[in-house]
Order: C-alpha cells, then sequence, then structure tokens
C-alpha cells in the first residue's frame, strides 16, 4: 500500500518506538499534522513558541536515553527553533528535528515563510538532510536517528517540503543503515588503554576528571566502580555532574570558573590526570598555558577525536566509547590487583591529605545567618526537600551555578542545563520535557527573573498538559551573573544589568491557571518548598523567592585567568 | 606551513558547503580549493591547500574527518606528492612583444591556445610556484586576464585515496 509522505514521517517515528513529539504546526506541516491527528501511537505536545519545542525535546532526550523530536514549521518556525538546536548541538544531545519546508518547485523562489533551513542550522546540527523525493523518506529518517544517536551525539535536522509530505509510494522502514562516510569507534585502542593502566598505577598525584560524556554514554555505573576501584578523587565537570556520586568523599565538586578550590587546585597539581568525556574547555581549566605550567600526564577517553589535544596536549589519547573503554580499563585494573599489584598507596594518601587540606578552605562558605534569603541557602533546602532525588533543571547564571554547587547530585541525567552555550531561557521548557518523561518524578526549574522570563509563555503549555513542576525563581531583581562581572571587572557600573519593572510573578502564575508563593523571608523557604511538594504536589507552583542582590558565586576564576587563580569571597577583590 | 589536504566527499548537493563552512566557522584558511567529480561519479575528490601550525593541521583533518560527508582525508604534504595547478593567462601581444612573450611561455612550457592581433591567451601548467614565476616574468601592465585552478594533489608511488 502507498503512504503519503507524512504518513510515512509518522510511521517511521513509531517504528523509532517515539512517543513524544513537541511541537507547532504551520503551512509547511499542515499534511504532517493531519496524519498525527489521525494516529494514537505517540503524543504531540503543542508548545507555545517553537524554541520551547526544541529545549523541552532536547530535556526529555537528556534526562532519559531516548531520542528527543520535534516538528516546527518552515521559515520562522525553524528560525525560532535554531537556538534551540544550538544549545543541544554545543551539549552533544541527541534528538531529532523536523522542519517543514515550501514545496520543492518554490524553492528559492523567496516564497512565503521559505528560509534556507538547512544552510541556516547548518554549523550547529551533526548533520541534516533536505528530502526532495517521498522515495528518499524513510531511508533518510533511518539515518538521521542512527546519526543522531551514535558516535558523539548531536541534533540531526530533516528539511521536509510539503509537496514530499504530500506524494505518495510504498513504505518499508530500513532495518539497518550503511554508511561509508560514517563509521564511528566504538572500542578504544587496547594498546593505548594498557598505557593509560601502567600511568594510572604509577600515579603519585591522580585525578580524575569526567564530564557529560560520561553521561551521554550511559558510564555513570562504570565511572563509580572504576573510582571506587582506584580511590582516586574525581571532579565533574558541569555537564558531566552525577556521573559520579557527589554524596562520596572522593568527590571534590566541580573544577572550573565556579568550582571548588580543591577541585581547581588538584586539577592543577595532580601528575596524572584521566579525562573522561571532557574537553578540557576554557570555564574547565581557564588559560591552557598556566594549566600547562605544571607537568601532568594525561590521558584523555572521548569518542570524538577531534575534541583530544584541542586546548590542552594530552599523553594517552583513547578515541572510544566512554562506557566501553571504562569496562576494559577497569577489567584491567581489576587483573591488576589479583595479581597483587597495587598503585601507589602511600603517595596516594599524601594526596588525599593535602586535598583535605585545601578542603579546610571552605570555599563555598556564605553567611548562613544573614536576615536576607542566600540563594546558596534556598538550594540546599530544595534538595533537602527532595531528598537529593529530583531532576533539576536550570537557566543560565548565577542561579545555575548556585544550582550546581549546592544540590548534590548522586545520580545521572538529573542535572538538566545548558552548559556549552548558555542559554537563557532553557529552565522551564527543559523542566516540561523531562516531565513529560518522567510524569511521576519532582521536577524543579531553579531559575532567575531575567532568564524564566525568555521562555515564560510555556507556563500556558504547562497548564494545558497538567504539568505540575516547580519553578524555584531566585529573584534577586539584577542579571545577576552580569551583575557580578560588572562588579570585579567593570567598576561596579552596572549597565543595563537592572531589570526595573518586573512583573507580579505571583499573580502571572495565577494567570496561567498555577499556584504562586512569595517568599520573602529566610524562615519561609523551606515550608514554601514543601508546600510545593506537598499541598500543591499536582500544581505547578511558582515560587518567586526574593534573594540577596548583591550574593556573589565563589570561588571565581576570572574569564582568561589561570585555573588556582581563584577568587575566594568579596574580601578578595 | 602549507599543507595540502585532499579529500573524498559524497557527490551530494551541500556537502560542499559543509566543507567550506568549517573552515570559515573555526577560523581555518584555504589558499586554494578545487573539486570535481572522480571516476565513481558519487564521489568528489578535493584538493585544499591551507596553512597552519600542525596543532591546527591536525584538528583541520580530524574536523573535516567529523563531517557525515567525508569519506577520506589525507594530508600529502605527509610524504612525497605531486601537485599541478593549470593557468590561463591573457595577455597584450602588440608588435615585438608577440614574439617575446611567445618565447616565454615557451621556456615555461606553456601554449598559446587564442589570439588576436592585439593578445594572447596561454595556458600553463605546474604548481603554483611556477605559475607565480611566469606572472613576474611578464611585464605586469601587459596582463590583461589571469584564471587559476588552484592545486590539485596527488600521492607519489602506490599510495592511492580510495573510498
Amino acid at each position: 500500500m502507498e503512504l503519503s509522505g507524512a504518513e510515512i514521517v509518522v510511521r517511521c517515528l513509531q517504528e523509532e518506538g517515539v512517543e513524544h513529539v513537541f511541537g507547532y504546526p504551520g503551512g509547511s506541516v499542515l499534511f504532517i499534522y493531519d496524519a498525527i491527528f489521525k494516529q494514537e501511537k505517540f503524543q504531540h505536545i503543542l508548545v507555545r513558541h517553537e524554541q520551547a519545542a526544541v529545549h523541552a525535546a532536547d530535556a526529555y532526550s537528556r534526562s532519559t536515553q531516548k531520542v528527543g523530536v520535534c516538528l516546527v514549521t518552515s521559515g520562522p518556525g525553524v528560525t525560532n527553533a535554531v537556538t534551540g538546536i544550538a544549545t543541544a548541538y554545543m551539549d552533544s544531545i541527541p534528538m531529532i528535528i523536523l522542519s517543514g519546508q515550501v514545496p520543492t518547485h518554490a524553492i528559492g523562489q523567496d516564497a512565503f515563510q521559505e528560509c534556507d533551513t538547512v544552510g541556516i542550522t547548518r554549523p550547529c546540527v551533526k548533520h541534516n538532510f533536505l528530502v526532495k523525493s517521498v522515495k528518499d523518506l524513510a531511508e533518510t529518517m533511518k539515518k538521521a536517528f542512527h546519526i543522531a544517536t551514535t558516535g558523539r551525539p548531536g541534533p540531526v535536522l530533516v528539511d521536509i517540503p510539503k509537496d514530499v509530505t504530500r506524494d505518495k509510494c510504498r513504505f518499508e522502514y530500513p532495518k539497518t543503515v550503511e554508511m561509508r562516510s560514517y563509521n564511528p569507534v566504538v572500542k578504544g585502542h587496547q594498546g593505548q588503554i594498557k598505557k593509560a593502566l601502567q600511568l594510572l598505577m604509577q600515579a603519585q598525584r591522580p585525578m580524575i576528571y569526567t564530564g557529560g560524556g560520561v553521561i551521554l554514554s550511559n558510564a555513570a555505573p562504570e565511572l563509580n566502580k572504576f573510582a571506587d576501584l582506584l580511590g582516586f578523587p574525581v571532579t565533574n565537570t558541569l555537564m558531566g555532574l552525577g556521573g559520579f556520586r557527589a554524596s562520596d568523599r572522593k568527590f571534590v565538586g566541580m573544577p572550573g570558573m565556579h568550582g571548588t578550590y580543591e577541585a581547581n587546585m588538584a586539577m592543577q597539581h595532580c601528575d596524572v590526570l584521566i579525562a573522561i568525556g571532557a574537553r578540557f574547555d576554557d570555564r574547565v581549566i581557564g588559560d591552557p598555558k598556566h594549566f600547562a605550567q605544571n607537568p601532568h600526564k594525561i590521558i584523555h577517553i572521548d569518542v570524538d577525536p577531534s575534541s583530544i589535544s584541542k586546548r590542552v596536549k594530552v599523553d594517552v589519547p583513547i578515541v572510544g566509547d566512554v562506557r566501553e573503554t571504562l569496562v576494559d580499563l577497569t577489567s584491567l585494573i581489576e587483573q591488576q590487583f589479583a595479581s597483587g599489584s597495587r598503585t601507589d598507596e602511600a603517595a596516594v594518601a599524601a594526596w588525599w591529605k593535602q586535598i583535605d587540606e585545601w578542603r579546610t578552605k571552605d570555599c563555598l562558605r556564605y553567611d548562613k545567618k544573614s536576615e536576607l534569603i542566600k540563594p546558596q541557602f534556598v538550594v540546599e533546602k530544595l534538595w533537602e526537600v527532595t531528598k537529593g532525588d529530583a531532576f533539576i533543571t536550570s537557566d543560565v547564571g548565577q542561579h545555575q551555578m548556585w544550582a550546581a554547587q549546592f544540590y548534590r547530585f548522586d545520580k545521572p541525567r538529573r542535572w538538566i542545563n545548558s552548559g556549552g552555550l548558555g542559554t537563557m531561557g532553557v529552565g522551564l521548557p527543559y523542566a516540561m520535557g523531562v516531565k513529560m518523561a518522567h510524569p511521576d518524578a519532582q521536577v524543579a526549574c531553579i531559575t532567575g527573573e531575567g532568564s524564566i522570563q525568555m521562555c515564560i509563555q510555556e507556563l500556558s503549555t504547562c497548564k494545558q498538559y497538567h504539568l505540575p513542576v516547580k519553578i524555584v525563581n531566585l529573584n534577586n531583581r539584577y542579571l545577576g551573573m552580569v551583575r557580578q562581572w560588572q562588579q570585579i571587572e567593570y567598576g561596579s557600573r552596572y549597565s543595563e544589568s537592572y531589570m526595573d519593572a518586573l512583573p507580579d510573578f505571583v499573580k502571572l502564575a495565577e494567570a496561567y491557571g498555577h499556584v504562586g508563593i512569595r517568599v520573602e523571608s529566610p524562615h519561609d523557604v523551606e515550608p514554601a518548598l514543601r508546600d510545593a511538594f506537598g499541598k500543591y504536589k499536582d500544581r505547578l507552583v511558582f515560587l518567586d523567592i526574593l534573594t540577596d542582590q548583591k550574593e556573589n558565586v565563589w570561588p571565581m576564576v576570572q574569564g582568561g585567568k589561570g585555573l588556582t587563580e581563584m577568587l575566594l569571597s568579596s574580601e578578595d577583590l | 606551513m602549507r599543507h595540502i589536504i585532499s579529500l573524498l566527499l559524497e557527490n551530494e548537493p551541500g556537502a560542499l558547503s559543509r566543507v567550506v563552512g568549517l573552515f570559515s566557522a573555526r577560523g581555518y584558511n584555504i589558499e586554494t580549493l578545487t573539486v570535481a567529480p572522480t571516476e565513481d561519479k558519487s564521489l568528489s575528490r578535493l584538493t585544499i591547500v591551507t596553512t597552519g601550525s600542525d596543532d591546527v593541521i591536525e584538528q583541520i583533518t580530524k574536523h573535516l574527518n567529523r563531517l557525515i560527508d567525508v569519506v577520506k582525508v589525507v594530508d600529502l604534504t605527509e610524504s612525497a606528492y605531486i601537485e599541478r595547478e593549470l593557468m590561463l593567462i591573457k595577455v597584450r601581444a602588440i608588435g615585438k612583444e608577440r614574439e617575446e612573450i611567445k618565447r616565454m611561455a615557451d621556456i615555461f612550457r606553456g601554449r598559446v591556445i587564442d589570439v588576436t592581433d592585439k593578445s594572447y591567451t596561454i595556458e600553463l601548467t605546474g604548481d603554483g610556484t611556477k605559475l607565480d614565476a611566469f606572472i613576474d616574468a611578464l611585464d605586469r601592465s601587459a596582463i590583461l586576464e589571469t584564471v587559476r585552478t588552484g592545486a590539485s594533489g596527488i600521492a607519489r608511488g602506490e599510495r592511492v585515496l580510495k573510498a
């Protein structure tokens, strides 16, 4: 039987086991929406802005091991989606973006709602396709899912002209896909893995530094086992939080610009550094020249060869899937231990003593007796109230750093944030995507009054689909991170970083049919949180928490500085 | 350092723009670029002449390999290779200049492929420096138009770049 292109799109999604599609209709995708109307296998979630559709699908993917899917129309539908696509691309999130296009005969004619989708999105997708004939549609969809989910994952866009969705052909979904130009490496080179083993066994000041790659390859159990076996200190980047359990003594916190003192000192002063699914980016190691001043032997495991020796020269590169490589490396270590070999235990014990001394700096301290609500306190209370087991999304800015520092993640895929692109506005759509994937889980969005307004319209989507997420708005009436930089680097000239004329968020939440609670005193923080997750369990609750306007995120490594050139508090200014 | 990178690319719409886009997005240089289908019509062969430190060239080849449409990448300058470039150059040729330019073309093993009573069009093949030398040997004011293809390269000996 012949199917229309639109029906083929729907069937392909069903074949891939897709359960949720986030999207927004428009002229070029009407055949597809008609086909969606006639099926029941997946649910379509109508957002209020295409950017949110992409973010929600992105978070759906981040919080599960599934592929997020979104559907937008041509022209402005796509251009609105670009921020979301770039966000997913920077964090290597596997997802599929389906976009409508004007009919093939109209392409290039400056038709209504036409844009060069493949051209516009090319630099921010892993790959993209323009489907020119309905006969190519099923195979292209199969390739798109294959490319998105294998190797270093990433978003893949499929642009489908309207006539292709109307034309008919026989449908057969390919079982496998072969591409001569695309064969990602899975297994790490065994010789290199043995070299890594030797370095680890001889290490005197070892350090395990892991990133988003551990989360993406589902290697958290393997990482925990690896670190437990060796007893070495572990740091997780912003993208890697939850990869290793934060409640363990071996966890020294996050490294980088707002990393802990002990993590940054250990990164700088270790003698053997094993980087696992992390990419030494500027926010993590600061100035690479300063980082290289201390001699390190570096082992780097990454599925993407281009991430290796990009900013920092490494001694033992291992290209391969993080999980597979960790399994191989761990079994070699077990063999060594079984044969009586040991790591340099005396040296490692001395190293731990040094790290514990660094820990006494208590670099995340803040004024717990303050009359004003400290944002760190709110995050700590949120951790308590949710027993450390919620899914936390965040936007971008100070609140994001406090969330990363103070919500101690023991599990992977619980911390959902835009690490690479740093996109304000992701928090609420991220929470929606997570809640769709995990309807019974506690989901909170830690945000600020700046970020939340960038996608606030999605409160309406939350109402429609009954998504009782909790919005924790750390409202300091400033674009806090901008204000912090202006204070430190621009002579306290607060140029355009003050948010005047803020809405009444309580009334706004109520206008959208939700619960709004304003919190103005430290004593009211915990009760409000308990109400949000208790009394109002089944409602979306917008907690507008008025926090200390002048609080800064510490420690801080200023842009371009060395990793250990940290400011620890206002007294260092 | 100057490097010649050869690659095989799926001969599909938009594939070339992915390669070119990569260079501009990451701030790498393209000095010359040639592209045409191979004996297998589904593949294009590109020759890119670029400059950069060893670290930069390593990143360029890694990023090229990462593109889904790129089938194979090789840095020809890593071992022995041959490069050729074609130039068509139109020069003013009046009176005694005619004799002199013809002689010059012969010295460089060029061929006159079109003639008017006021001009010659000369075809010249060689590596880039030879073409530069020919241009330098001419009176600048005599040059009416120059078109160069950019370098094409191939490895010496039995080394081949195949899908």
